[in-house]
């Protein structure tokens, strides 16, 4: 709290932060760093304590241990003065179902002291038109698709402008067109300069909008960073289809790798380009080659350039038929941080 | 009042009154078409009474049914006082128990606490403000009954001079100034079990729960206070002077048992406001 820390260059930040409900911590002894003017991505499973992290954020719920550091002050401490300056969406839109969609807004901004109530009438219309409602601003909510709750639910963060918002699962229900709506609404917000903390299970949304991420995992956090570094941290790998699986892990041994796995080359055919020449099925009848699959680079292995250990191979005798190096998605990366549980498809 | 600057200092923001929220509250309140479907019903109350005296062909014989129902066809303006009296033990705590009981678990229920309460509403004021939109409905329970029964008692019975329970004789004119003070009183009444129904509110997510709840704990309430064995408790039930207002209908107008009353509900206003607010304000908001 006290002291000079540079306060303004992040805009939450936590410390140790923990939430238990009796034995269980659905957040554990979190440390969360957004950087202001990010776009940073909270992802992780369906249960993996996000929602629960933004309701501490929020201080609707309290923090069994830890520290957070909301815009620089201490929440929930300084909730009146922070939560005015953030806009959030929390677990999905939630409405009066016999109110319309403008006099939902209304009511909830009157909840807020600092919002001005002669420019009310204007700021409702505005964040309407921002989502796209203005056309069904008069209709009851009752009569909302799931699309346009959550059309509702953003708009209602954006009824003052604000310095930090917080989203959880923006883009929940909406359809392509509304996702890539959203997706536009929030680099634009961005770029005018507010920070953007958006919880979601979906990889490919963070990926396209994201400068920052963070993966939860059964309450803990367990990576953090730019997108950059987070897809740089997972480890690229080898594999080589060859019918030689012994001689091949030789070969890779002695280069200083580690050959994990020997699977079964996948008959792809000619799509995968790096694979192209290892199309399994020759005439010769080999059938098809098994795979040996070795990590590259990283932090485990020792950096060995792909083209020495194409040489070596060939040098050594072994029938390559396929090589390739395999780049690290951010979907694997959160494959391998949060197990094969994760609903990354939908 | 000016756009509250956004320059990312961290800078003291203006709070303005925050009686918007106060008159979102009463507005989403009486907009609400189950309100008003409450309020009519009460209002039906006297209309029913009224009707039903006006097509029996006997008289009604003194004593028998609700206090004042024998003096109705006399005066008219009784239609609005035995309205109360009927409404008091069961159609009144019905639909505060309702109101009451949907304050905060309802918000809960349908989600809108959690955006209430980032907006930021503030923990305490948004108690506040609940009650007062409860105890504005209560005013509004009471005042559909009188009202509606001073009209049709004036529409189907003769008005005049009444005779007050001192055998003193009051002007028509001022005897629907005493019925709208039998209604005050009743309001009055009603503010301690409007305080136990918020407190309940507090305590679920599930507004029906809590209605349910409130409405049970106000039978109770009038059910120990009709035991005789429990003399020494009844002092203290919040029902226990709900139907005293008879003092009000002498000359002089008595205040004592107004005051008693309004003493015992400022009470439990007291005691379930605070456990409202203990529980409120350290609750986790999950729903």
């Amino acid at each position: 709290m006290r002291g000079h820390i540079p306060s303004t260059e992040l805009s939450i930040q936590t410390e140790g932060l923990t939430k238990r409900f009796g034995q269980h911590a659905a957040v554990d002894r979190i440390d969360l760093a957004v950087p202001t003017g990010a776009i940073f991505g909270f992802l992780g499973p369906n249960g993996s304590g996000k929602t629960t992290t933004i309701r501490l954020l929020l201080g609707l719920a309290s923090a069994t241990s830890g520290g957070i550091r909301v815009l620089g002050q201490e929440m929930p401490t300084h909730l009146r003065s922070v939560l005015p300056r953030v806009g959030a969406l929390v677990e999905g839109p939630a409405f009066y179902p016999f109110l319309s969609g403008a006099a939902n807004l209304h009511r909830l901004d009157t909840a807020d002291r600092n919002a001005p109530s002669s420019t009310r009438r204007n700021r409702v219309a505005h964040s309407l038109h921002q989502v796209g409602l203005a056309h069904a601003a008069g209709k009851k909510v009752r009569a909302y698709s799931l699309g346009m709750k959550q059309r509702l639910g953003i708009a209602n963060a954006l009824l003052v402008p604000r310095e930090l918002l917080i989203l959880d699962e923006p883009t929940n229900g909406l359809d392509p067109q509304g996702t890539r709506e959203v997706r536009s609404l929030v680099r634009s917000l961005a770029a005018e300069g507010t920070t953007v903390f958006v919880s979601s299970h979906l990889l490919a949304e963070v990926e396209q909008i994201c400068t920052h991420a963070a993966i939860m995992s059964a309450g803990s956090l367990v990576a953090q960073g730019t997108l950059e570094h987070l897809r740089q941290s997972g480890q690229e790998r080898v594999r080589v289809l060859t019918p030689d699986v012994a001689a091949a892990r030789q070969v890779l041994a002695r280069l200083g790798l580690v050959p994990e796995t020997a699977g079964t080359g996948r008959a792809t055919g000619t799509s995968a380009v790096l694979r192209a020449g290892g199309t399994p099925r020759r005439s010769d009848g080999a059938g098809v080659a098994p795979a040996v699959v070795a990590p590259i680079g990283g932090v485990a292995a020792r950096s060995v350039p792909p083209e020495v250990i194409v040489s070596d191979l060939v040098s050594a005798g072994v029938r390559v038929r396929g090589f390739a190096v395999e780049g690290v998605s951010l979907e694997e990366r959160f494959v391998a941080l949060t197990g094969e549980g994760f609903d990354v498809a939908e | 009042m000016s756009l509250v600057p956004v320059d990312g200092s961290a800078g003291e923001l203006r709070a303005s009154s925050g009686w918007a929220l106060m008159a979102s509250e009463l507005s989403v309140l009486f907009r609400r078409r189950r309100t008003w479907a409450m309020l009519l019903a009460l209002a039906a109350v006297p209309v029913l009474i009224a009707v039903a005296v006006r097509l029996s062909p006997s008289e009604v014989p003194p004593g028998r049914g609700p206090p004042f129902l024998d003096r109705v066809t006399q005066n008219g303006l009784f239609v609005a006082v035995t309205a109360l009296v009927v409404s008091v033990p069961l159609f009144l705590p019905l639909t505060i128990g309702v109101v009451a009981g949907d304050t905060i678990s309802g918000e809960a229920g349908l989600g809108t606490l959690r955006y209430l309460l980032v907006a930021p509403a503030g923990r305490v004021r948004l108690l506040i403000v609940k009650y007062v939109g409860t105890a504005a409905f209560c005013l509004a329970a009471t005042l559909s009954v009188v009202t509606s029964g001073l009209v049709i008692g004036a529409a189907l019975f003769p008005v005049g001079p009444v005779t007050l329970l001192s055998g003193d004789t009051i002007e028509a004119g001022e005897s629907v100034v005493r019925s709208f003070l039998v209604a005050g009183y009743i309001m009055v009444s009603l503010l301690g079990l409007s305080a136990i129904g918020l407190f309940i509110s507090t305590l679920t997510d599930v507004p029906v729960g809590a209605m349910a709840a409130t409405i049970v704990l106000s039978v109770v309430s009038q059910v120990l206070n009709a035991l005789p064995q429990l003399e020494w408790l009844h002092p203290w039930l919040f029902s226990h002077y709900w139907l005293g207002f008879a003092d009000l209908l002498r000359q002089p107008v008595s205040w004592d048992s107004f005051g008693d009353n309004a003493l015992l509900q400022a009470g439990y206003l007291a005691v379930f406001g605070s456990l409202a607010y203990g529980r409120f304000l350290t609750r986790d908001i999950l729903s």
